[in-house]
Formats: C-alpha cells, structure tokens, sequence
C-alpha cells in the first residue's frame, strides 16, 4: 500500500470521524425524544416510512460507520496482533462491506 | 537517613532484577545510587552517563517504570517506601544491564530524513530566517532535542509497531519541514507519512508529558499529519511504496 493511500485513508478516517459526530448527536437526541414522547415502534415506523430526508441522514451515517470503523479497526489489529500486509487489508474490506450492506438493509427497511 | 532497597536490571534481554541495599543520602539523585553500586558493591554493573548535570541525556533509564535522566531525578522524588527500580530504556535492545543500544533509535532519525538538506554553498548569500515567524517558532519550539531516547522508550506505539518512526525522529523531521533553507522537504514528508510514519501517532502524549526538554513531539506530530494530508490531497505526496 503506498504511503499516499496510507495518508488518504487516515484524511477520510478523520473526516468520517467529523461526520460520525454530528450523526451520532442528532441520532441520540433523536432517540431520546422518541423514547421520551413514548412513541412506539409502529408509531415511529410510520413516521419513518417514506421519509427522504431522514433517509438519507441515515444513509450517510451508514456510510460514515463503513468509512470509519475498519480503517480504525485496521490499526487495532496491527498493533494488537502484528498482522500487517494484503490479508489484514483484504479482512478489513470485508468488514466495510458487511457494515455497508446491513446498515442499508437497515434504512432500506426503515425508511421504504 | 537510612537506606534505600534497590532493584537492579543484569544481564540482558533474559535476565532478572538484582536487589541491592544503599545509604541513603541528601539530595542523592538516582545517577548517585547506580554509581555508588557500581563502585563499592559491584563493580560489574554497567551503565552510562557523562554529564551528570542534566545537559546530555547519556543516563536515561527506566526508574520505577518511567523513563526519565537519572541524573536530573531526586531519589526523594521516586522512592516510595525507601525503593527504588531501575531498569534500561524501554523499547530498544539491552547491551547489557542499564546500557542500551540505540542503533535502532538513530536508524530510525535517519530514515526521517532527520538531517539537513540545503542548497546554498559558501559561495551564496546567506538565507534571510525571520525569526520570529510562524515557521521559525515552530522549527525553535522542537530543535532542542539532544537525542535521549526518553520519549521513544515511553511510546506505546513504537512498543506496538516495530517499523514506527518514532516522537524523536518525527519532532527533528517536523523542524525541518518548518525550516525555510531547505530543499529536501517533499521526500521528508513523504518518508515520515503512513502507517509506520506520524500517521500511526494516537496522541497518548506519554512523550510530551516525560520530554526533559520540554519538548512536544505530539505537536510536532500533529504538524506532520496536517502537511502530509495537505500533499497527499495535492498529489504532491509521491507514489513511494512502503517497506514491507
């Protein structure tokens, strides 16, 4: 991996992190106001379905956790368990992949 | 005063602590106990300093689990309950008992690209430095360093990552990027950017928080990071393949 893509990903690592604040702020203050107002699953479903806006809120915040979490992940590794080289990038992959597709699963479901 | 029960690193990467009983005395600063162990109770203990004053950074050891100079390090500052444990730096090879090699240490500076690079002969005009510009006080902030090995024995990501440069080698590249005589600079930020290069900081700031010279690497650090994210959104980083 070449030291340019090294520094590409810790930049997108970074800008992901910034994005994943926000996300994570509003999806808490959210939740809390659905738990709070006592809505029910049918209730907040109803009032997810069909929503664009929020759809794509969420599907930026998947997005951002794909980002995220293996780059980071990807360094925890490394130095937890000395696995450096292709497999380690290829095993990381995978996890955006898994990530990606069920989070959109998720806001497919939620929101459609 | 009493005495002082001390626990002595011999030998070398397997090897075991030795205990040994010193008087304890005014003023006496860690460097005063391996010396009087070495000349009145065993006198094959090796380790190094020159100084002793607080100017070189040749007695840096690991006292109690820190790395600090242990001629610069009152006793009466470290010995909780009258003990002491000494031990050589961290994270680089034991020659034997307190002595290190720093090899490692230095091969990584220069794979920094720790060193100067200019252009200008004895023949040029000097190059006009503005003292007190943005550049020059970040240069000013981090050129102190003596090369004591405190801050890379006290990293937790050079224990962890064998190829990472290191907060010593990182703060010289980082004051050489901010010198304005250079010309080498676009090879040095892409030989200290990456996986094994200032990218792989986590700002633990162990270093910061031990450097003698109060020096802070994390903010030379975090400089690097900046400047190589700046050339590499450019296109300016290069297409080096890492080592490895």
């Amino acid at each position: 991996m070449s030291v340019r893509t090294q520094v590409l990903l810790w930049t997108a690592q970074r800008i992901s992190a910034f994005v994943l604040a926000i996300c994570v702020i509003v999806h808490l203050v959210t939740i809390i106001y659905a738990v709070r107002n006592g809505l029910s699953a049918a209730e907040i479903l109803g009032r997810t379905r069909g929503n664009v806006a929020w759809a794509a809120f969420y599907a930026l915040f998947v997005a951002a956790v794909a980002v995220h979490a293996p780059i980071g992940f990807r360094n925890f590794l490394s130095e937890t368990f000395n696995w450096r080289g292709s497999g380690l990038n290829v095993a990381v992959m995978a996890m955006a992949l898994t990530l990606a597709i069920w989070g959109f699963r998720a806001v497919y479901a939620v929101f459609t | 005063m009493g005495t002082l029960k001390v626990s002595v690193w011999r030998g070398g990467e397997s090897g075991a602590f030795q205990a040994f009983e010193v008087p304890r005395l005014e003023s006496q600063t860690v460097l005063d106990v391996v010396t009087h162990i070495q000349r009145h109770l065993d006198s094959t203990l090796a380790y190094r300093f020159a100084c002793r004053v607080g100017m070189c950074g040749s007695c840096a050891m690991t006292v109690n689990g820190r790395a600090r100079w242990t001629c610069r390090t009152h006793v009466d500052k470290v010995a909780t309950d009258g003990q002491l444990e000494i031990a050589p730096l961290g994270n680089l090879p034991i020659v034997r008992d307190l002595v290190t090699d720093m090899v490692p240490f230095f091969d990584k500076w220069a794979k920094a690209h720790g060193r100067f690079e200019g252009a200008r002969t004895r023949r040029d005009d000097f190059e006009h430095v503005q003292p007190g510009s943005v550049e020059r006080q970040l240069a000013d902030a981090g050129i102190e360093c003596i090369g004591c090995g405190v801050c890379y024995s006290s990293c937790d990501v050079v224990a962890w990552n064998p190829a990472y440069l290191g907060p010593a080698a990182l703060n010289r590249a980082w004051t050489l990027v901010n010198d304005a005589r250079e010309t080498g600079n676009k090879a040095r930020l892409a030989a200290v950017a990456g996986d094994a290069g200032c990218h792989a900081c986590h700002t633990h700031m162990s270093c910061s928080e031990r450097c003698p010279k109060q020096i802070s690497p994390t903010a030379a650090i975090a400089g690097l990071k900046r400047a190589a994210m700046a050339a590499a959104l450019r296109g300016d980083l290069g297409r080096m393949k890492e080592e490895g």
